[in-house]
């Protein structure tokens, strides 16, 4: 089975890499999201995987019985999931404000650091197509 | 006596304080640090004499060989006292000549920490120790040749000279740990006794080498002399502590302290006499011919230090008495000229020499110094400075070999140096009365004290000369050559080759001071390049730099995301590729997937979802194809046994659309913003890197049996936590300061989000006004403070 997860993997890299190449920001954060799935299966796929056998053990006992899924990729996984996504929202929010004073999606657009007022960006909300 | 150097960085902290508080006595109440530290060496030299030496240790990194080790000797003692007592006096007259300077309490910080870190060199016992104090004095001299940093030129001035000694620093380092690995052992002292270990050693080369460098920069010796008129952009205090009596002689000592390590051999010998000679000559010959009164001293000063390095480089037991000798003299008489350079500046207006003349009935406290110490530097009798002249030719004379040359360039080199003197002290007080910019009358008394003393000194030591000879010179020789000597000085030697040769040189020496106007032409033809040359490379050597960081910060850092992404990508794909082409066991790697129906499905799923993504001309459409992939993602969970990864990511996507649909759905579509060429590039080396990744992820899963981390969770999760569910019990329990992080990840996020909508500058918020629609959409947005709050999130919409 790693095998297929290892295809997936390599497709959420390129697809993540290829959208954060592109000059709109929005694709940008796309491409960490893709980017970011990618690189949890990775650490869960690394070690092996195993079908339907959660690291949870059964009342009674005091070990899991063999074989359970690795717990420790896991735990880093929840922990990435959710910093993952507090780093995204902070993006997203980030992004919606550069849009209001620049009015543009365009990277290659955004080359100051000083206020909107001395900026002449080209409207780009025009050029959709 | 970690206390004795330590002192002058303590008292640096409290310097702008006691400045602030005592005004104008604080110049009087800070050198009182300075005064007591030269009691405090002072009380060392009759048990220096009787041939004890003091040491401390103090444990620093000793598994590195590196301690900070001071000890106390003849040599080190020599030096303190020129360093404390021309740093109390200096001192005292910096609080009259920057009076009123709103600086004046950095400059007082500056000097004592610069104190503080000379004593630490002639101090240090360790070479590491000793690296390190000799940095702080280049960066004490970078920020005091920079005092009056408005000015370009000081800037300018104190970034060369922070470059040329900072590179021989360096230099000088690589040396030092190379010599430590030579003699296996980083404490002078030991390497002393030990000199064979270094000379004999195949680095021999190397070290002398690196060591002279960084000597010879610090000292401004030809070819790095330029720094050193450069520095006079200091106040004058600062020239006349830093710049002549005390920092540039850092690699003076540093030569004289090696000199048992390193010298005797042809090699140092023929270098450092060499290198020592032509600044020696070089030196004075620019000297004279200067009209600004602080570079006519720079030059000297370069020519006086090139006289040192030459001396150390004869190295006989004679010439090493004579270098400390003309080293007491030289910090007395050039201290002196600085400080009266500096008086009449401070008093006239102006220190060009050829619009100073006359002053002597105006400043005649002030002439009286410069008189005594020009004619110290000029070496006449009955000053210490013909004591020392007097050696100097004698140590030249009966040097062993080349004595004649030798000598010739020793004699050169101090008749324009007489030149030199009568220059800064004849032409400014005699003669005809000139208009200067200030009216002039006589320094204050603050301005007076160090000129007068250090001059007096170079009159009172001309008449005790045996007694410097035992408490001053003969301990510090013995140091240096680490063997038992003999020291004599005399006034009056009596009527022999050498005295010859000194009046000669006087006579010659005012021969071209009276003749120096019609002389000035043909000299200047005489330039030899020495001023410009080697000034020049530097400049053209920093401009090739900052050419190259330019050029390459444009290449690399071009401001363009996707191309820093590109040269990521390409060098991990081709560095991880080729190794894994050429290194990796690729038995079994290539194999068929014991994959079940629905895992294929949910897999394909996922890959079309993402290559819908990366096509997808909305912006919705491509939330929606980036969702698909993310709950797919959390299927994928869930069929290998991980519900609680499934449940978070499930939760946390749903979120995500609902963040992302509130931020995007009111902007246009995509623009096609790349061509189709830029495009397929880019698909290329997106393509390499997941290939690389999907082979990565291949190769590691071959073989699957390590779970050497897990085994102890699996085993310790309910006997030690009590828990069954061992992903939280890894969470909550055994790598709980991890969870704390990312909640503390999540409330910055958030806190950064709130910050985002709420704060915004008010012009901005004013011209936001029409723009009600996006205005009201983002005060919902932040009400509902999406990260943290996931269920308030969603009932803001």
């Amino acid at each position: 089975m790693e095998v297929l997860l290892a295809v997936v993997i390599g497709t959420l890299y390129a697809t993540g890499l290829y959208m954060m190449m592109r000059r709109s920001i929005v694709k940008l954060v796309i491409g960490l999201a893709l980017l970011a799935y990618g690189s949890n299966l990775l650490i869960f796929t690394i070690n092996g995987v195993t079908r339907g056998a959660p690291p949870i053990v059964p009342e009674g006992a005091v070990q899991p019985v063999e074989p359970f899924a690795d717990p420790l990729p896991q735990a880093l996984i929840l922990t990435a999931i959710v910093i993952g996504f507090g780093v995204q929202a902070f993006t997203l929010v980030l992004f919606k404000r550069t849009y209001q004073s620049t009015q543009t999606d365009d990277l290659d657009a955004i080359t100051s650091t000083e206020q909107s007022g001395k900026l002449k960006l080209p409207d780009m909300s025009r050029r959709g197509s | 006596m970690i206390g004795a150097v330590l002192a002058g960085f303590i008292a640096a902290l409290f310097a702008p304080w006691i400045h602030r508080a005592a005004r104008g006595w604080a110049g009087w109440l800070i050198a009182l640090v300075p005064a007591g530290l030269t009691l405090y060496f002072g009380a060392h030299l009759e048990r220096l004499a009787g041939g004890e030496t003091f040491s401390a240790v103090y444990a620093w990194v000793s598994s590195l060989g590196t301690d900070l080790a001071f000890r106390l000797d003849g040599l080190g003692a020599l030096f303190a006292l020129i360093i404390s007592g021309v740093g109390a006096l200096v001192i005292i007259y910096g609080g009259g000549y920057l009076k009123g300077d709103p600086q004046l309490g950095r400059f007082y910080a500056y000097v004592l920490m610069f104190m503080g870190a000379m004593l630490g060199v002639v101090l240090a016992d360790n070479l590491i120790t000793l690296f390190v104090f000799w940095e702080l004095t280049s960066i004490s001299s970078y920020l005091l040749i920079g005092f009056y940093h408005s000015e370009a030129d000081s800037r300018a001035s104190a970034l060369q000279a922070l470059l040329v000694t900072g590179t021989g620093g360096l230099a000088m380092l690589a040396g030092l740990v190379l010599l430590g690995q030579a003699t296996g052992t980083y404490t002078i002292s030991e390497m002393v006794t030990q000199p064979q270990a270094a000379q004999s050693s195949s680095l021999y080369g190397a070290i002398l080498v690196l060591v002279l460098l960084g000597a010879f920069t610090k000292s401004a010796q030809f070819p790095f002399h330029f720094w050193l008129p450069g520095a006079m952009a200091a106040p004058t205090p600062v020239s006349a502590y830093l710049h002549s009596a005390t920092m540039v002689k850092a690699g003076i000592y540093l030569l004289a302290r090696l000199s048992p390590v390193l010298g005797g051999t042809d090699a140092w010998q023929i270098s450092v006499t060499a290198v020592g000679g032509v600044t020696m000559v070089l030196g004075a010959y620019v000297a004279w011919r200067q009209v600004d009164l602080k570079r006519i001293l720079a030059y000297s000063t370069v020519s006086a230090l090139g006289m040192l390095v030459f001396l150390l480089g004869i190295g006989t037991e004679y010439a090493v008495k004579a270098a400390l000798t003309v080293l007491l003299a030289h910090s007395l008489y050039k201290g002196t000229l600085f400080l009266v350079a500096g008086a009449l500046d401070h008093e006239t207006g102006t220190r060009d020499v050829t619009r100073l003349g006359g002053l002597w009935r105006a400043m005649p406290w002030t002439g009286t110094a410069a008189l005594l110490g020009a004619a110290s530097m000029a070496g006449l009798p009955p000053l210490f400075g013909f004591i020392s002249k007097e050696v100097f030719y004698k140590a030249a004379y009966d040097a062993p070999d080349l004595a004649g040359p030798l000598t010739a360039a020793a004699v050169t080199g101090s008749v324009f140096m007489v030149t030199a003197a009568a220059l800064v002290s004849l032409k400014p007080f005699f003669g005809a009365r000139l208009e200067t910019p200030k009216h002039p009358h006589e320094a204050p008394p603050s301005m007076l004290l160090g000129p007068v003393v250090l001059a007096g000194l170079g009159v009172l030591f001309a008449f005790v000369p045996s007694w410097v000879a035992e408490y001053g010179i003969r301990t510090a020789v013995e140091a240096t050559l680490n063997h038992a000597a003999e020291i004599e000085l005399e006034l009056w030697p009596g009527l022999n080759v050498v005295l010859l040769l000194s009046l000669l040189t006087v006579a010659a020496g005012l021969a071209v001071y009276a003749l120096r106007v019609p002389l000035q032409p043909w000299a200047d033809r005489v330039d030899l390049g020495a001023r410009v040359g080697p000034e020049r490379g530097y400049r053209v050597l920093l401009g090739g730099m900052l050419w190259t960081a330019d050029r390459q910060t444009r290449i690399l850092q071009n401001g363009y995301l996707r191309v820093y992404l590109m040269t990521i990508v390409l060098t991990t794909v081709a560095l991880t590729g080729y190794t894994l082409l050429t290194r990796a066991d690729i038995e079994g790697v290539w194999r068929l997937p014991d994959a079940r129906f629905y895992e294929i499905v949910v897999v394909a799923l996922i890959v079309v979802a993402a290559i819908v993504v990366t096509q997808v001309q909305s912006r919705l459409a491509a939330v929606l194809a980036l969702a698909t992939v993310g709950y797919g993602v959390s299927l994928l969970y869930i069929m290998f046994g991980a519900p609680d990864l499934a449940m978070t990511q499930f939760s946390i996507e749903t979120l995500t659309v609902v963040l992302f649909v509130l931020v995007i759905y009111r902007l246009p579509r995509f623009a096609t913003l790349t061509n189709r060429a830029a495009r397929l590039r880019d698909a290329l080396i997106a393509a390499s890197a997941g290939v690389l990744m999907t082979s990565l992820v291949l190769i590691l899963t071959a073989d699957t049996s390590r779970r050497h981390v897990t085994t102890f969770f699996s085993e310790n999760s309910v006997l030690l936590a009590k828990g069954r569910n061992i992903v939280n019990v890894i969470l909550v329990d055994f790598r709980a300061f991890d969870t704390l992080g990312e909640i503390i990840v999540l409330s910055v996020a958030a806190a950064g989000v709130y910050a985002l909508m709420r704060l915004r500058p008010e012009r901005e918020r004013r011209e936001a006004l029409p723009e009600t629609r996006a205005t009201v959409e983002l005060s919902a947005m932040a009400e509902a403070d999406p990260p943290a709050e996931p269920q308030a999130a969603d009932s803001g919409r």
